[in-house]
């Protein structure tokens, strides 16, 4: 009996006293730590820059759509094409003056910002909208919209469905964890609709139910329409409803907590609106860089201001990015344009030359 | 050799196996402790730095989307929590639903095994080998993508004699809704159920006593019905009228009606799910002797009787284990849901996720709901375990 007791008196104590280690050690830790890491900054990997990050492994990540043509698609040869994915390519030219330095992570919309949280990804370029709740409780930050979308609802054309009231009573297809969820619950709870929404995990499985009947409609964005509607088999036996039901504005996303990083994702997309702007493409920026007289110019191409150092990249930056993707009006008819089987109408993503939204502050 | 022992305690305690097993294990349990809180604190840092701190809160807010199918009011000016309860009640009907057609057809298949017949005995094994060497994943999609999403168009539903409709959108059965005589005929109901009761009490004590058991549940049944058919023409209002479903728009309205994405989950699950349980079955039925079945048939028992009265209460105890098991995998697996677009509680919380960047404290809940709902499932069938092996002799 005693030798027992003895045992379990023993077991208590030395447990006490390694348990007692533990708690002490580790709230010992934190002050060590923290004067520790100033002398030898590399113990502390939290704090190390998104750009650092990037340069040491060699290649962005991106988190791509891989479904949606136009805009991220996977392509028969295993590889990305799309107006999200150069956007992607102009981002590694600057950071790395070479556009194939990426590696395109596909995500679904329910993964995205988890696996931006998580850092798992650098910079997200998914077609994802922009909202207040986003920005504020995902712990995200958006760039500057690079495309202005807006929710739509394609249906049969003889279906006879000319407006959303005429949907009363029946289902609409909708793809998981997109604001359109959101968007189409408020339009019907505006206008009193009663509808029944059959939600699916992936864009090619609410078209898959769309197609078989199951669905009345299907909604999502209008590019996003245009862009599913191109892979249905008889394109022509279905139609976009003139109505919008929401704003879309559509562009890369950062991690909160790194400004660098967040800056240079903005300046980017800058970069190719102020190409635009001042009529500077891949086809003539050489040309351009060796005759630059205007200071914008030349401010623009790296041959005068440092506006790549600024950033913390190299100061053709702007130049690689014209020269290795294009401007923004270059990019868009590539992907979306009148060459295209979308041929979607600028619209809104105008210049603002020309009377659209895309306005870039200052190279200065 | 207690002595013995006690006079070798000379040894020193870093030399006594038992202090260094003693000593290895408290170091093995603080180690994984110091890990856990390791984890923990780095994962509530981590948030706290993403400006995101862990807390339920937002649970309050309004969760502003639609949900298909649900068995509570629910509207999109709800908060996120109903959202969840909408998606758990889903979850719910379909596993508890889900597991009682399972062990049904899991038992038929299981018995039909092991007939002398062979072609029955072949068309289970096939059955059997052919179900559980799928993933349920694959066999979800093709059930709902070759199956439900290709059964007729509403505006060609194919029917049955007008009283029940099967579309692409779902099935529609006519049912009945209550009309003015329900009141009163409520209380004929009651009465019925009542005489039923009384009625098979009765009839099972008689049979006791004589040794011959009646069929007195035939019995019963057919008293209830009797009352039944008697109130319903002596009460002048007439107490239920049938709810036709008729095509109204776009969709059929009135009756009950099943989804094509409840069917796609329901019937997936209760097809793969049946393949296992009739192995778990067909291994009870073997584990139990033959010599029991033999004195069965030496006492001119039945085939079905000897499987009812000897066979099944012993292969019980064997059963009851491994199909635990099969139940809480039926459950678990209810989460493939998502796939096929019907809203169970993962594919709702991953709706709540990507509105509200709350994944940690969603993904908890979830895991919290899933392990209880197991854990209760697996109490009840340990209970029944016990209770089964109490009637061992």
């Amino acid at each position: 009996m005693s030798r027992k007791l003895l045992i379990v008196l023993a077991v208590l104590i030395l447990s006490v006293l390694v348990l007692g280690a533990c708690a002490s050690n580790t709230t010992a830790d934190k002050p060590a730590e923290q004067t520790a890491s100033e002398p030898a900054p590399q113990e502390q990997p939290a704090t190390k820059s998104t750009l650092d990050v990037v340069k040491e492994r060699g290649k962005i990540i991106c988190g791509v759509n891989q479904a949606v043509p136009g805009f991220g698609f996977l392509q028969s040869d295993g590889s990305f094409a799309g107006f999200d994915i150069d956007f992607c390519k102009a981002l590694s030219a600057a950071v790395f003056g070479d556009t194939s330095k990426v590696e395109y992570r596909p995500l679904n919309a329910k993964q995205r910002f988890t696996a931006l949280q998580g850092g798992e990804i650098d910079v997200l370029i998914r077609n994802t909208t922009w909202t207040l709740t986003r920005d504020t409780e995902l712990g995200a930050n958006f760039a500057p919209t690079t495309f202005y979308d807006g929710q739509g609802i394609t249906v049969r054309k003889d279906s006879g469905v000319n407006t959303l009231e005429d949907l009363a009573g029946g289902s609409i297809c909708v793809a998981a964890g997109t604001t359109t969820e959101l968007n189409l619950a408020d339009q019907m709870a505006a206008r009193g609709i009663d509808y029944t929404p059959v939600v699916f995990e992936t864009a090619d499985e609410t078209t898959g139910a769309y197609l078989d009947g199951r669905c009345d409609a299907y909604t999502t964005d209008k590019s996003g329409l245009v862009a599913r509607m191109s892979l249905f088999p008889n394109p022509e036996e279905h139609k976009i409803l003139d109505e919008t039901l929401s704003k879309e504005p559509l562009g890369p996303v950062v991690r909160q907590g790194d400004d660098q990083w967040f800056d240079i994702v903005k300046w980017v997309v800058f970069a190719t609106f102020t190409g635009e702007e001042m009529n500077i493409n891949s086809q003539n920026v050489d040309d351009a860089k060796a005759n630059a007289t205007d200071p914008n110019v030349r401010k623009l191409l790296g041959l005068e201001g440092d506006m790549g150092q600024k950033l913390g990249l190299s100061n053709d930056w702007a130049y690689n990015i014209i020269k290795m993707v294009g401007n923004y009006a270059e990019i868009y008819d590539r992907n979306l344009g009148p060459d295209t089987v979308f041929n979607l109408a600028r619209g809104l993503n105008a210049s603002w030359v020309d009377g659209g939204l895309l306005y870039a502050p200052p190279i200065r | 050799m207690a002595t013995n022992t006690r006079k070798g305690s000379t040894v020193p305690f870093w030399r006594d196996e038992r202090y260094l097993q003693a000593i290895a294990q408290v170091i093995v349990v603080g180690g994984i402790a110091a890990l856990g809180w390791w984890l923990i604190r780095n994962l509530l840092t981590g948030l706290e730095s993403l400006g995101t701190p862990l807390n339920f809160r937002f649970l309050g807010q309004t969760a502003q989307f639609d949900i298909g199918e649900s068995m509570i009011s629910y509207t999109r000016n709800s908060p996120y929590v109903r959202a969840i309860l909408v998606g758990l009640l889903n979850t719910i009907k379909v596993s508890s639903v889900g597991i009682l057609f399972a062990t049904l057809f899991g038992v038929i298949i299981g018995v039909a095994r092991l007939s002398s017949n062979w072609l029955v005995n072949r068309l289970a094994a096939a059955y059997v080998e052919l179900l559980r060497n799928i993933p349920l994943l694959v066999f979800l999609i093709f059930l709902s993508s070759t199956v439900f999403h290709k059964l007729p168009l509403v505006a060609e539903a194919a029917s049955i004699g007008k009283w029940a409709f099967l579309t692409n959108r779902g099935i529609y059965v006519t049912w009945v809704h209550k009309a003015a005589g329900w009141s009163t005929y409520q209380w004929v109901l009651l009465a019925g159920l009542l005489i039923s009761v009384v009625m098979s009490v009765l009839l099972i004590r008689q049979g006791r006593r004589t040794g011959r058991m009646p069929l007195w549940f035939l019995w019963a049944l057919l008293s209830f019905i009797g009352v039944a058919v008697v109130g319903w023409f002596i009460i002048p209002a007439t107490p239920l009228v049938p709810d036709i479903p008729t095509l109204q728009g776009r969709n059929f309205q009135g009756g009950i009606s099943l989804t094509p994405e409840f069917m796609a989950i329901f019937s997936g699950l209760v097809i793969y799910t049946a393949a296992f349980i009739a192995e778990v079955v067909r291994a009870g039925i073997q584990a139990v002797s033959k010599g029991q079945r033999e004195a069965a048939a030496a006492l001119g028992l039945s085939n079905f009787m000897t499987l009812r009265l000897v066979v099944f209460p012993q292969a019980m105890r064997v059963i009851i284990p491994p199909l635990t098991s099969q139940y809480l995998n039926l459950t678990k697996n209810s989460s493939l849901a998502i796939a096929v677009g019907y809203p169970d509680l993962f594919a709702v919380g991953g709706t709540i996720v990507n509105q509200s960047g709350r994944a940690v404290e969603i993904i908890l809940i979830t895991m919290g709901v899933y392990l209880s709902f197991s854990l209760l499932t697996s109490l009840f069938m340990n209970w029944y375990n016990r209770h089964t092996q109490l009637v061992e002799r």
